[in-house]
Protein backbone atom coordinates (compact mmCIF):
# COMPACT_ATOMS: atom_id res chain seq x y z
CA UNK A 1 0.00 0.00 0.00
CA UNK A 2 3.02 2.30 0.94
CA UNK A 3 4.71 1.56 -2.12
CA UNK A 4 1.26 2.39 -4.27
CA UNK A 5 0.28 5.73 -2.75
CA UNK A 6 4.05 6.94 -3.24
CA UNK A 7 4.21 5.84 -6.79
CA UNK A 8 0.63 7.66 -7.31
CA UNK A 9 2.27 10.63 -5.91
CA UNK A 10 5.14 10.76 -7.89
CA UNK A 11 2.64 10.38 -11.04
CA UNK A 12 0.98 13.10 -9.77
CA UNK A 13 4.03 15.31 -9.36
CA UNK A 14 5.12 14.08 -12.52
CA UNK A 15 2.01 15.16 -14.28
CA UNK A 16 2.24 18.67 -12.92
CA UNK A 17 5.56 19.06 -13.18
CA UNK A 18 5.95 19.01 -17.08
CA UNK A 19 4.50 22.52 -18.74
CA UNK A 20 2.82 20.06 -21.47
CA UNK A 21 0.85 18.21 -19.49
CA UNK A 22 -0.11 21.29 -17.44
CA UNK A 23 -1.44 22.86 -20.50
CA UNK A 24 -3.10 20.13 -21.85
CA UNK A 25 -4.79 18.66 -19.28
CA UNK A 26 -5.61 21.60 -16.79
CA UNK A 27 -5.89 24.78 -19.08
CA UNK A 28 -7.06 23.93 -22.72
CA UNK A 29 -10.46 22.22 -21.11
CA UNK A 30 -11.66 25.34 -18.96
CA UNK A 31 -10.09 27.83 -21.68
CA UNK A 32 -12.18 26.10 -24.82
CA UNK A 33 -15.11 26.33 -22.65
CA UNK A 34 -14.72 30.23 -21.80
CA UNK A 35 -13.73 30.78 -25.42
CA UNK A 36 -16.85 28.95 -26.74
CA UNK A 37 -19.05 29.84 -24.10
CA UNK A 38 -18.36 33.94 -24.17
CA UNK A 39 -18.91 33.45 -28.02
CA UNK A 40 -22.25 31.78 -27.72
CA UNK A 41 -21.04 29.27 -29.95
CA UNK A 42 -23.73 26.26 -29.94
CA UNK A 43 -25.58 24.58 -31.94
CA UNK A 44 -29.18 25.04 -31.88
CA UNK A 45 -31.40 22.64 -29.84
CA UNK A 46 -29.73 23.78 -26.54
CA UNK A 47 -30.99 26.63 -24.76
CA UNK A 48 -28.23 27.64 -23.73
CA UNK A 49 -24.20 27.08 -25.40
CA UNK A 50 -23.09 25.82 -21.86
CA UNK A 51 -25.43 22.95 -21.56
CA UNK A 52 -23.68 21.56 -24.69
CA UNK A 53 -20.36 22.89 -23.72
CA UNK A 54 -19.87 21.61 -20.51
CA UNK A 55 -20.41 17.77 -21.00
CA UNK A 56 -18.44 18.15 -23.90
CA UNK A 57 -15.08 19.45 -21.81
CA UNK A 58 -15.75 17.12 -19.03
CA UNK A 59 -15.00 14.42 -21.92
CA UNK A 60 -12.43 16.63 -23.50
CA UNK A 61 -10.69 16.77 -20.04
CA UNK A 62 -11.00 12.67 -19.65
CA UNK A 63 -9.26 12.82 -23.21
CA UNK A 64 -6.86 15.05 -22.23
CA UNK A 65 -5.49 12.97 -19.39
CA UNK A 66 -5.72 9.78 -20.59
CA UNK A 67 -4.90 10.04 -23.80
CA UNK A 68 -2.65 12.43 -24.59
CA UNK A 69 -0.60 13.42 -20.88
CA UNK A 70 -0.74 9.84 -19.56
CA UNK A 71 0.01 8.19 -23.15
CA UNK A 72 3.07 10.95 -23.73
CA UNK A 73 4.61 10.26 -20.29
CA UNK A 74 4.22 6.84 -20.49
CA UNK A 75 6.00 6.79 -23.19
CA UNK A 76 8.81 8.99 -22.43
CA UNK A 77 8.84 6.61 -19.35
CA UNK A 78 9.62 3.28 -21.48
CA UNK A 79 11.97 5.56 -23.76
CA UNK A 80 14.02 6.06 -20.69
CA UNK A 81 14.32 2.87 -19.59
CA UNK A 82 12.24 3.88 -16.07
CA UNK A 83 9.48 1.37 -16.72
CA UNK A 84 11.89 -1.29 -17.16
CA UNK A 85 13.67 -0.49 -13.73
CA UNK A 86 10.34 -0.58 -11.89
CA UNK A 87 9.79 -3.44 -13.47
CA UNK A 88 13.05 -4.71 -11.86
CA UNK A 89 11.48 -3.69 -7.79
CA UNK A 90 8.60 -5.46 -5.69
CA UNK A 91 6.43 -2.75 -7.09
CA UNK A 92 5.49 -4.84 -9.81
CA UNK A 93 3.42 -4.14 -12.84
CA UNK A 94 0.10 -4.15 -11.05
CA UNK A 95 0.88 -1.21 -8.60
CA UNK A 96 2.62 0.42 -11.54
CA UNK A 97 -0.48 0.74 -14.12
CA UNK A 98 -2.90 1.17 -10.33
CA UNK A 99 -0.56 4.48 -9.09
CA UNK A 100 -1.21 5.17 -12.92
CA UNK A 101 -4.89 5.19 -13.16
CA UNK A 102 -5.18 6.55 -9.03
CA UNK A 103 -2.94 9.89 -10.74
CA UNK A 104 -5.52 10.22 -13.72
CA UNK A 105 -8.41 9.69 -11.51
CA UNK A 106 -7.02 12.54 -8.98
CA UNK A 107 -6.47 15.40 -11.96
CA UNK A 108 -10.19 14.52 -13.11
CA UNK A 109 -11.41 15.44 -10.07
CA UNK A 110 -9.41 19.28 -10.22
CA UNK A 111 -10.21 19.33 -14.04
CA UNK A 112 -13.94 18.53 -13.14
CA UNK A 113 -13.90 21.32 -10.54
CA UNK A 114 -12.15 23.74 -12.01
CA UNK A 115 -15.15 23.19 -15.53
CA UNK A 116 -17.74 23.21 -13.20
CA UNK A 117 -16.87 26.34 -11.89
CA UNK A 118 -16.77 28.22 -15.06
CA UNK A 119 -19.66 26.58 -16.54
CA UNK A 120 -21.80 27.90 -13.02
CA UNK A 121 -20.14 31.41 -13.86
CA UNK A 122 -21.79 30.84 -18.14
CA UNK A 123 -24.98 29.92 -16.33
CA UNK A 124 -24.95 26.54 -15.84
CA UNK A 125 -27.17 24.87 -12.84
CA UNK A 126 -26.56 21.41 -11.91
CA UNK A 127 -28.77 19.44 -12.93
CA UNK A 128 -29.35 15.58 -14.11
CA UNK A 129 -27.49 12.30 -12.21
CA UNK A 130 -24.32 13.15 -10.66
CA UNK A 131 -23.91 9.36 -9.74
CA UNK A 132 -24.72 8.78 -13.48
CA UNK A 133 -22.01 11.21 -14.98
CA UNK A 134 -19.69 10.06 -12.39
CA UNK A 135 -20.04 6.05 -13.97
CA UNK A 136 -19.82 7.71 -17.37
CA UNK A 137 -16.57 9.37 -16.47
CA UNK A 138 -15.17 6.08 -15.34
CA UNK A 139 -16.31 4.01 -18.31
CA UNK A 140 -14.79 7.16 -20.32
CA UNK A 141 -11.63 7.17 -18.40
CA UNK A 142 -10.95 3.34 -18.86
CA UNK A 143 -11.46 4.25 -22.73
CA UNK A 144 -8.67 6.75 -22.93
CA UNK A 145 -6.00 5.96 -20.44
CA UNK A 146 -6.15 2.07 -22.47
CA UNK A 147 -5.64 4.31 -25.90
CA UNK A 148 -3.12 6.43 -24.64
CA UNK A 149 -1.43 3.29 -22.19
CA UNK A 150 -1.73 1.36 -25.60
CA UNK A 151 0.10 3.99 -27.62
CA UNK A 152 2.65 4.51 -25.40
CA UNK A 153 3.48 0.97 -25.13
CA UNK A 154 3.33 -0.10 -29.15
CA UNK A 155 5.19 2.86 -30.47
CA UNK A 156 8.04 4.99 -29.98
CA UNK A 157 8.07 8.41 -27.79
CA UNK A 158 8.12 10.72 -30.82
CA UNK A 159 5.67 8.82 -32.55
CA UNK A 160 3.67 8.68 -29.70
CA UNK A 161 3.80 12.52 -29.20
CA UNK A 162 2.43 12.90 -32.76
CA UNK A 163 -0.11 10.23 -32.50
CA UNK A 164 -2.02 11.78 -29.48
CA UNK A 165 -1.81 14.61 -30.58
CA UNK A 166 -3.25 14.27 -33.93
CA UNK A 167 -5.65 12.37 -32.42
CA UNK A 168 -6.81 14.69 -29.83
CA UNK A 169 -7.48 17.39 -32.49
CA UNK A 170 -8.65 14.51 -34.54
CA UNK A 171 -11.84 13.73 -31.50
CA UNK A 172 -12.45 17.53 -30.96
CA UNK A 173 -13.38 18.20 -34.58
CA UNK A 174 -15.06 15.33 -36.02
CA UNK A 175 -15.83 13.04 -32.30
CA UNK A 176 -18.23 15.57 -31.05
CA UNK A 177 -16.68 17.60 -28.63
CA UNK A 178 -16.77 21.25 -30.39
CA UNK A 179 -19.60 20.29 -32.24
CA UNK A 180 -22.16 17.90 -32.48
CA UNK A 181 -21.29 14.67 -35.11
CA UNK A 182 -25.40 14.84 -36.12
CA UNK A 183 -24.31 18.41 -38.16
CA UNK A 184 -21.03 17.43 -39.81
CA UNK A 185 -21.41 16.81 -43.54
CA UNK A 186 -22.41 13.25 -45.08
CA UNK A 187 -19.87 10.78 -43.78
CA UNK A 188 -17.95 12.47 -41.45
CA UNK A 189 -21.21 11.95 -39.26
CA UNK A 190 -20.87 8.74 -39.60
CA UNK A 191 -17.58 8.06 -38.92
CA UNK A 192 -17.66 10.89 -35.80
CA UNK A 193 -20.70 8.90 -34.37
CA UNK A 194 -18.38 5.96 -34.14
CA UNK A 195 -15.35 7.76 -32.40
CA UNK A 196 -15.07 6.80 -28.34
CA UNK A 197 -15.82 10.79 -27.50
CA UNK A 198 -18.43 10.98 -28.86
CA UNK A 199 -19.38 8.35 -27.06
CA UNK A 200 -18.30 10.16 -23.93
CA UNK A 201 -19.96 13.77 -24.75
CA UNK A 202 -22.73 12.65 -25.64
CA UNK A 203 -23.50 10.23 -22.53
CA UNK A 204 -22.63 13.26 -20.40
CA UNK A 205 -25.05 15.56 -22.11
CA UNK A 206 -27.28 13.04 -21.19
CA UNK A 207 -26.68 12.26 -17.66
CA UNK A 208 -26.60 15.68 -17.28
CA UNK A 209 -29.45 16.53 -18.35
CA UNK A 210 -32.97 17.79 -16.72
CA UNK A 211 -34.32 14.08 -16.91
CA UNK A 212 -31.05 11.93 -17.12
CA UNK A 213 -31.10 8.47 -18.46
CA UNK A 214 -28.89 5.31 -18.57
CA UNK A 215 -26.63 5.89 -21.47
CA UNK A 216 -26.75 2.71 -22.16
CA UNK A 217 -25.68 2.74 -26.16
CA UNK A 218 -23.11 5.11 -25.24
CA UNK A 219 -21.67 2.87 -22.31
CA UNK A 220 -22.06 0.08 -24.00
CA UNK A 221 -19.66 1.69 -27.28
CA UNK A 222 -17.21 2.47 -24.69
CA UNK A 223 -16.98 -0.65 -23.54
CA UNK A 224 -16.32 -2.13 -26.90
CA UNK A 225 -13.75 0.39 -27.82
CA UNK A 226 -11.79 -0.63 -24.28
CA UNK A 227 -12.03 -3.98 -25.16
CA UNK A 228 -10.65 -3.44 -28.67
CA UNK A 229 -7.96 -1.05 -27.33
CA UNK A 230 -6.98 -3.74 -25.10
CA UNK A 231 -6.95 -6.79 -26.86
CA UNK A 232 -4.29 -5.18 -28.92
CA UNK A 233 -2.26 -3.76 -26.32
CA UNK A 234 -2.17 -7.17 -24.81
CA UNK A 235 -0.51 -8.35 -28.68
CA UNK A 236 1.71 -5.36 -29.02
CA UNK A 237 1.90 -3.95 -25.49
CA UNK A 238 6.28 -3.57 -24.81
CA UNK A 239 7.52 -2.55 -21.05
CA UNK A 240 11.30 -1.83 -22.57
CA UNK B 1 0.96 -5.07 0.18
CA UNK B 2 4.88 -6.18 0.96
CA UNK B 3 6.52 -9.15 -0.32
CA UNK B 4 7.90 -11.06 2.69
CA UNK B 5 11.45 -11.07 2.86
CA UNK B 6 11.63 -15.21 3.84
CA UNK B 7 12.43 -17.40 0.90
CA UNK B 8 10.47 -20.72 2.00
CA UNK B 9 13.08 -23.48 1.67
CA UNK B 10 11.42 -25.75 -0.30
CA UNK B 11 12.35 -23.22 -3.24
CA UNK B 12 16.06 -23.04 -1.86
CA UNK B 13 17.45 -26.29 -2.91
CA UNK B 14 21.20 -25.08 -3.93
CA UNK B 15 23.79 -24.81 -1.73
CA UNK B 16 23.74 -21.43 0.10
CA UNK B 17 27.27 -21.02 -0.59
CA UNK B 18 26.26 -20.62 -4.44
CA UNK B 19 24.32 -17.31 -4.94
CA UNK B 20 24.59 -17.61 -8.64
CA UNK B 21 23.86 -20.71 -11.03
CA UNK B 22 23.91 -20.81 -14.70
CA UNK B 23 23.87 -24.57 -16.18
CA UNK B 24 24.01 -24.74 -20.00
CA UNK B 25 22.16 -21.60 -20.12
CA UNK B 26 20.56 -21.09 -24.16
CA UNK B 27 18.88 -17.32 -25.16
CA UNK B 28 17.83 -17.09 -28.83
CA UNK B 29 16.57 -13.99 -30.25
CA UNK B 30 14.64 -14.59 -33.91
CA UNK B 31 16.71 -18.33 -33.82
CA UNK B 32 19.61 -16.88 -33.74
CA UNK B 33 21.95 -17.74 -30.26
CA UNK B 34 23.28 -15.28 -28.36
CA UNK B 35 23.98 -16.89 -25.10
CA UNK B 36 24.68 -20.12 -26.24
CA UNK B 37 25.02 -22.97 -23.22
CA UNK B 38 26.97 -21.14 -20.87
CA UNK B 39 27.37 -22.47 -17.53
CA UNK B 40 29.33 -20.63 -14.46
CA UNK B 41 28.75 -20.12 -10.82
CA UNK B 42 29.12 -17.46 -8.53
CA UNK B 43 29.83 -17.47 -4.69
CA UNK B 44 28.05 -15.99 -1.83
CA UNK B 45 29.97 -12.61 -1.22
CA UNK B 46 31.88 -13.19 -4.28
CA UNK B 47 32.41 -10.09 -6.98
CA UNK B 48 32.47 -11.27 -10.53
CA UNK B 49 32.90 -9.60 -13.37
CA UNK B 50 31.62 -10.79 -16.93
CA UNK B 51 33.61 -9.49 -19.77
CA UNK B 52 33.18 -9.87 -23.60
CA UNK B 53 32.42 -7.73 -26.27
CA UNK B 54 29.58 -6.33 -27.97
CA UNK B 55 27.26 -8.30 -28.65
CA UNK B 56 28.71 -11.52 -26.17
CA UNK B 57 25.18 -12.10 -24.39
CA UNK B 58 26.37 -10.29 -21.68
CA UNK B 59 23.17 -7.92 -20.94
CA UNK B 60 20.93 -11.16 -22.18
CA UNK B 61 22.73 -13.15 -19.66
CA UNK B 62 22.28 -10.57 -17.13
CA UNK B 63 18.89 -9.69 -17.75
CA UNK B 64 17.62 -13.07 -17.49
CA UNK B 65 19.37 -13.24 -14.10
CA UNK B 66 17.57 -10.53 -13.40
CA UNK B 67 14.27 -12.38 -14.22
CA UNK B 68 13.57 -9.65 -17.21
CA UNK B 69 13.89 -12.64 -19.82
CA UNK B 70 12.85 -16.15 -20.06
CA UNK B 71 15.31 -18.86 -20.99
CA UNK B 72 15.13 -21.13 -23.89
CA UNK B 73 16.77 -23.75 -22.05
CA UNK B 74 19.40 -24.82 -19.16
CA UNK B 75 19.06 -23.49 -15.38
CA UNK B 76 19.15 -20.52 -13.73
CA UNK B 77 18.98 -20.40 -10.01
CA UNK B 78 19.57 -16.37 -8.25
CA UNK B 79 19.68 -16.76 -4.37
CA UNK B 80 18.29 -20.26 -4.66
CA UNK B 81 15.43 -18.79 -6.99
CA UNK B 82 13.99 -19.31 -10.62
CA UNK B 83 14.17 -15.59 -11.64
CA UNK B 84 11.45 -15.81 -13.99
CA UNK B 85 8.94 -18.30 -12.01
CA UNK B 86 9.59 -16.53 -8.77
CA UNK B 87 10.89 -13.41 -9.52
CA UNK B 88 8.11 -11.58 -6.63
CA UNK B 89 10.49 -13.78 -3.98
CA UNK B 90 13.73 -12.17 -5.83
CA UNK B 91 12.63 -8.37 -6.50
CA UNK B 92 13.28 -7.39 -2.77
CA UNK B 93 16.40 -9.37 -2.13
CA UNK B 94 18.20 -8.19 -5.19
CA UNK B 95 19.28 -4.74 -6.70
CA UNK B 96 19.77 -3.61 -9.99
CA UNK B 97 21.99 -0.62 -11.66
CA UNK B 98 21.16 -1.19 -15.92
CA UNK B 99 23.02 -0.12 -18.33
CA UNK B 100 21.76 3.11 -18.69
CA UNK B 101 18.49 5.49 -17.81
CA UNK B 102 15.88 3.73 -15.55
CA UNK B 103 15.20 7.14 -13.92
CA UNK B 104 12.51 10.12 -14.57
CA UNK B 105 14.19 13.16 -15.65
CA UNK B 106 12.48 15.23 -14.20
CA UNK B 107 12.90 13.65 -10.95
CA UNK B 108 15.54 14.52 -8.28
CA UNK B 109 17.59 12.22 -6.26
CA UNK B 110 15.92 12.57 -3.03
CA UNK B 111 12.63 11.98 -4.56
CA UNK B 112 13.82 9.47 -6.60
CA UNK B 113 15.43 7.46 -3.47
CA UNK B 114 12.22 7.93 -1.23
CA UNK B 115 9.98 6.58 -3.84
CA UNK B 116 12.08 3.81 -4.06
CA UNK B 117 12.33 3.22 -0.33
CA UNK B 118 8.71 3.06 -0.09
CA UNK B 119 9.19 -0.74 -2.11
CA UNK B 120 11.47 -2.34 0.02
CA UNK B 121 10.12 -3.93 3.78
CA UNK B 122 13.02 -2.44 5.29
CA UNK B 123 15.05 0.43 3.40
CA UNK B 124 18.09 1.95 3.54
CA UNK B 125 17.76 5.84 4.64
CA UNK B 126 17.24 8.11 1.82
CA UNK B 127 20.07 10.27 3.37
CA UNK B 128 22.64 7.93 4.27
CA UNK B 129 22.38 6.85 0.80
CA UNK B 130 22.69 10.53 -0.75
CA UNK B 131 25.59 11.08 1.81
CA UNK B 132 27.33 7.35 0.62
CA UNK B 133 27.35 8.25 -3.29
CA UNK B 134 27.98 11.90 -2.98
CA UNK B 135 24.76 13.68 -3.97
CA UNK B 136 24.13 15.02 -0.87
CA UNK B 137 24.01 18.73 -2.66
CA UNK B 138 22.51 17.73 -5.48
CA UNK B 139 19.72 15.93 -4.16
CA UNK B 140 16.96 18.54 -5.53
CA UNK B 141 18.57 18.64 -8.81
CA UNK B 142 16.38 16.93 -11.22
CA UNK B 143 18.05 13.75 -13.22
CA UNK B 144 18.54 15.94 -16.15
CA UNK B 145 20.55 18.66 -15.08
CA UNK B 146 22.71 16.03 -13.51
CA UNK B 147 26.03 15.21 -14.89
CA UNK B 148 26.45 11.96 -16.79
CA UNK B 149 28.61 10.95 -13.71
CA UNK B 150 26.21 12.11 -11.14
CA UNK B 151 23.34 9.64 -13.03
CA UNK B 152 24.94 6.96 -12.96
CA UNK B 153 25.83 7.50 -8.59
CA UNK B 154 22.25 7.90 -8.50
CA UNK B 155 21.53 4.41 -10.26
CA UNK B 156 24.17 3.08 -7.82
CA UNK B 157 22.39 4.56 -4.85
CA UNK B 158 18.77 3.05 -5.93
CA UNK B 159 20.25 -0.42 -6.48
CA UNK B 160 21.32 -0.16 -2.81
CA UNK B 161 18.07 0.92 -1.18
CA UNK B 162 16.77 -2.14 -0.68
CA UNK B 163 19.49 -3.38 0.97
CA UNK B 164 19.95 -6.12 -1.36
CA UNK B 165 22.08 -9.80 -0.96
CA UNK B 166 22.83 -9.24 -4.67
CA UNK B 167 23.68 -7.12 -6.54
CA UNK B 168 23.91 -6.17 -10.58
CA UNK B 169 26.09 -3.53 -11.87
CA UNK B 170 25.89 -3.47 -15.57
CA UNK B 171 28.46 -0.86 -16.80
CA UNK B 172 28.66 1.32 -13.37
CA UNK B 173 31.16 3.98 -14.02
CA UNK B 174 30.43 4.17 -17.64
CA UNK B 175 30.72 7.93 -18.24
CA UNK B 176 32.26 9.07 -15.19
CA UNK B 177 35.32 11.47 -14.67
CA UNK B 178 38.70 9.71 -13.33
CA UNK B 179 37.66 10.88 -9.81
CA UNK B 180 34.07 9.42 -10.10
CA UNK B 181 35.23 6.17 -10.99
CA UNK B 182 37.77 5.92 -8.20
CA UNK B 183 34.62 7.10 -5.90
CA UNK B 184 32.33 4.61 -7.29
CA UNK B 185 35.60 1.47 -7.27
CA UNK B 186 36.11 2.47 -3.73
CA UNK B 187 31.76 2.13 -2.58
CA UNK B 188 31.44 -1.07 -4.70
CA UNK B 189 34.98 -2.88 -2.68
CA UNK B 190 33.28 -1.57 0.50
CA UNK B 191 29.64 -3.50 -0.26
CA UNK B 192 32.09 -6.32 -1.41
CA UNK B 193 33.23 -6.20 2.55
CA UNK B 194 29.61 -6.01 3.74
CA UNK B 195 29.22 -9.44 1.83
CA UNK B 196 27.12 -8.45 -0.35
CA UNK B 197 27.73 -10.43 -3.66
CA UNK B 198 27.97 -8.43 -6.87
CA UNK B 199 28.01 -9.22 -10.30
CA UNK B 200 29.29 -6.63 -12.80
CA UNK B 201 29.87 -6.25 -16.08
CA UNK B 202 32.38 -2.99 -17.72
CA UNK B 203 34.43 -1.83 -20.38
CA UNK B 204 37.11 -0.89 -18.80
CA UNK B 205 39.11 -4.07 -17.43
CA UNK B 206 41.41 -2.16 -15.30
CA UNK B 207 38.15 -1.78 -13.51
CA UNK B 208 37.34 -5.47 -13.43
CA UNK B 209 41.45 -6.17 -12.66
CA UNK B 210 41.05 -4.07 -9.64
CA UNK B 211 37.63 -5.23 -8.45
CA UNK B 212 36.88 -8.57 -9.42
CA UNK B 213 37.37 -12.05 -7.55
CA UNK B 214 37.00 -13.76 -10.86
CA UNK B 215 36.72 -12.77 -13.90
CA UNK B 216 34.61 -14.64 -16.95
CA UNK B 217 35.37 -13.78 -20.63
CA UNK B 218 32.39 -14.39 -22.51
CA UNK B 219 32.40 -14.41 -26.31
CA UNK B 220 29.42 -15.20 -28.69
CA UNK B 221 27.15 -16.25 -25.87
CA UNK B 222 30.30 -18.68 -24.79
CA UNK B 223 32.31 -19.22 -22.24
CA UNK B 224 36.12 -18.45 -23.10
CA UNK B 225 37.45 -17.80 -19.92
CA UNK B 226 37.33 -18.00 -16.22
CA UNK B 227 39.41 -17.65 -13.08
CA UNK B 228 40.95 -14.80 -11.12
CA UNK B 229 42.42 -11.88 -12.66
CA UNK B 230 46.12 -12.92 -11.92
CA UNK B 231 45.13 -16.02 -12.73
CA UNK B 232 44.61 -14.85 -16.59
CA UNK B 233 47.44 -12.66 -16.59
CA UNK B 234 49.89 -15.44 -15.54
CA UNK B 235 48.53 -17.78 -17.36
CA UNK B 236 50.05 -17.15 -21.06
CA UNK B 237 54.13 -17.80 -20.18
CA UNK B 238 55.01 -17.77 -23.79
CA UNK B 239 54.10 -14.31 -24.08
CA UNK B 240 57.14 -11.68 -23.29
CA UNK B 241 57.40 -8.31 -23.40
CA UNK B 242 60.54 -6.40 -23.54
CA UNK B 243 61.11 -2.44 -23.29
CA UNK B 244 64.54 -0.77 -24.64
CA UNK B 245 65.66 2.52 -24.26
CA UNK B 246 66.20 2.80 -28.25
CA UNK B 247 64.15 0.77 -31.09
CA UNK B 248 65.13 -2.61 -31.79
CA UNK B 249 66.21 -4.60 -34.80
CA UNK B 250 63.40 -6.64 -35.43
CA UNK B 251 64.49 -8.99 -37.56
CA UNK B 252 67.43 -9.87 -35.57
CA UNK B 253 64.81 -10.58 -32.86
CA UNK B 254 63.31 -12.79 -35.10
CA UNK B 255 66.23 -14.58 -35.68
CA UNK B 256 66.96 -15.55 -32.12
CA UNK B 257 66.26 -19.38 -31.67
CA UNK B 258 63.31 -19.67 -29.23
CA UNK B 259 61.33 -16.74 -30.82
CA UNK B 260 58.43 -17.78 -32.75
CA UNK B 261 56.73 -13.94 -33.61
CA UNK B 262 58.24 -10.98 -33.10
CA UNK B 263 55.86 -7.74 -32.81
CA UNK B 264 56.60 -4.19 -32.06
CA UNK B 265 54.04 -2.32 -29.46
CA UNK B 266 55.77 1.21 -29.88
CA UNK B 267 57.82 3.27 -28.25
CA UNK B 268 60.89 0.79 -27.68
CA UNK B 269 57.93 -2.12 -26.48
CA UNK B 270 58.29 -5.37 -28.25
CA UNK B 271 55.74 -8.43 -27.83
CA UNK B 272 57.45 -11.82 -28.21
CA UNK B 273 55.55 -15.31 -28.57
CA UNK B 274 57.51 -18.44 -27.75
CA UNK B 275 57.15 -21.97 -26.91
CA UNK B 276 60.64 -21.96 -24.84
CA UNK B 277 60.04 -18.87 -21.97
CA UNK B 278 63.44 -19.94 -20.00
CA UNK B 279 65.24 -20.77 -22.86
CA UNK B 280 64.04 -17.25 -24.34
CA UNK B 281 64.76 -15.29 -21.53
CA UNK B 282 68.76 -16.45 -21.64
CA UNK B 283 68.99 -15.71 -25.51
CA UNK B 284 67.36 -12.26 -25.67
CA UNK B 285 69.67 -10.90 -22.41
CA UNK B 286 72.54 -12.62 -24.17
CA UNK B 287 71.69 -10.89 -27.17
CA UNK B 288 71.39 -7.63 -25.61
CA UNK B 289 74.38 -7.90 -24.10
CA UNK B 290 76.52 -8.59 -27.06
CA UNK B 291 74.98 -5.47 -28.77
CA UNK B 292 74.93 -2.82 -26.25
CA UNK B 293 71.55 -2.69 -25.48
CA UNK B 294 69.79 -1.81 -22.00
CA UNK B 295 66.47 -3.91 -21.96
CA UNK B 296 64.47 -1.84 -19.30
CA UNK B 297 61.51 -4.01 -18.52
CA UNK B 298 61.22 -7.79 -19.11
CA UNK B 299 57.35 -9.53 -18.52
CA UNK B 300 56.51 -12.91 -18.71
CA UNK B 301 53.14 -13.49 -19.28
CA UNK B 302 50.43 -10.35 -20.05
CA UNK B 303 50.81 -7.24 -18.22
CA UNK B 304 46.91 -5.89 -18.55
CA UNK B 305 43.49 -8.38 -18.47
CA UNK B 306 43.18 -5.54 -21.59
CA UNK B 307 46.15 -7.75 -23.58
CA UNK B 308 44.61 -11.46 -22.21
CA UNK B 309 41.25 -10.10 -23.56
CA UNK B 310 42.72 -9.22 -27.04
CA UNK B 311 43.89 -12.43 -27.47
CA UNK B 312 41.40 -14.28 -26.79
CA UNK B 313 38.73 -12.91 -28.46
CA UNK B 314 40.55 -10.62 -31.06
CA UNK B 315 38.40 -7.78 -29.92
CA UNK B 316 38.91 -4.11 -28.69
CA UNK B 317 35.93 -4.51 -25.74
CA UNK B 318 35.19 -0.31 -26.03
CA UNK B 319 31.97 0.62 -28.02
Amino acid sequence: MRALIAQTGMELRLTLRSGEGLLVTLVIPPALLVFFAALRIAPSGYDRPIDFLLPSMLALAVMSIGLVSLGIRTAYERHYGVLKRLGATPLGRGRLLGAKILAVLTIEVVQALILVLVGVSFGWRPSGSIVLAFLTMLMGTATFASLGLFIAGTFRAETTLALANGLYLLLILLGGIAWPVERLPGPLAIIGLALPSNALASALRQTLAPSPGWPVAQLGALLLWTLLILALARRTFRWE
Amino acid sequence: MTVPNTVPTALAPEPVDHAIVVENLVKRYSGRPVVDGLSFTIRRGELFALLGPNGAGKTTTIEILEGYRRPDSGTVRVLGLDPWHNSDALKPRIGVMLQSGGIYPAATPHEMLQLFASFYPDPQDPQELLHLVGLEEVSHIRYRYLSGGQQRRLALALALVGKPELLFLDEPTTGMDPQARRLTWSLIEDFKRRGITILLTTHFLEEAERLADRVAIIDHGHLIALATPRELMQYEAEHVTVTAIRDLDVTALTRLPSVQAVRSLGEGRYALETGRPMELLVELTRWAYEHGILLTELRVGYQSLEEVFLRLTGNEIRE
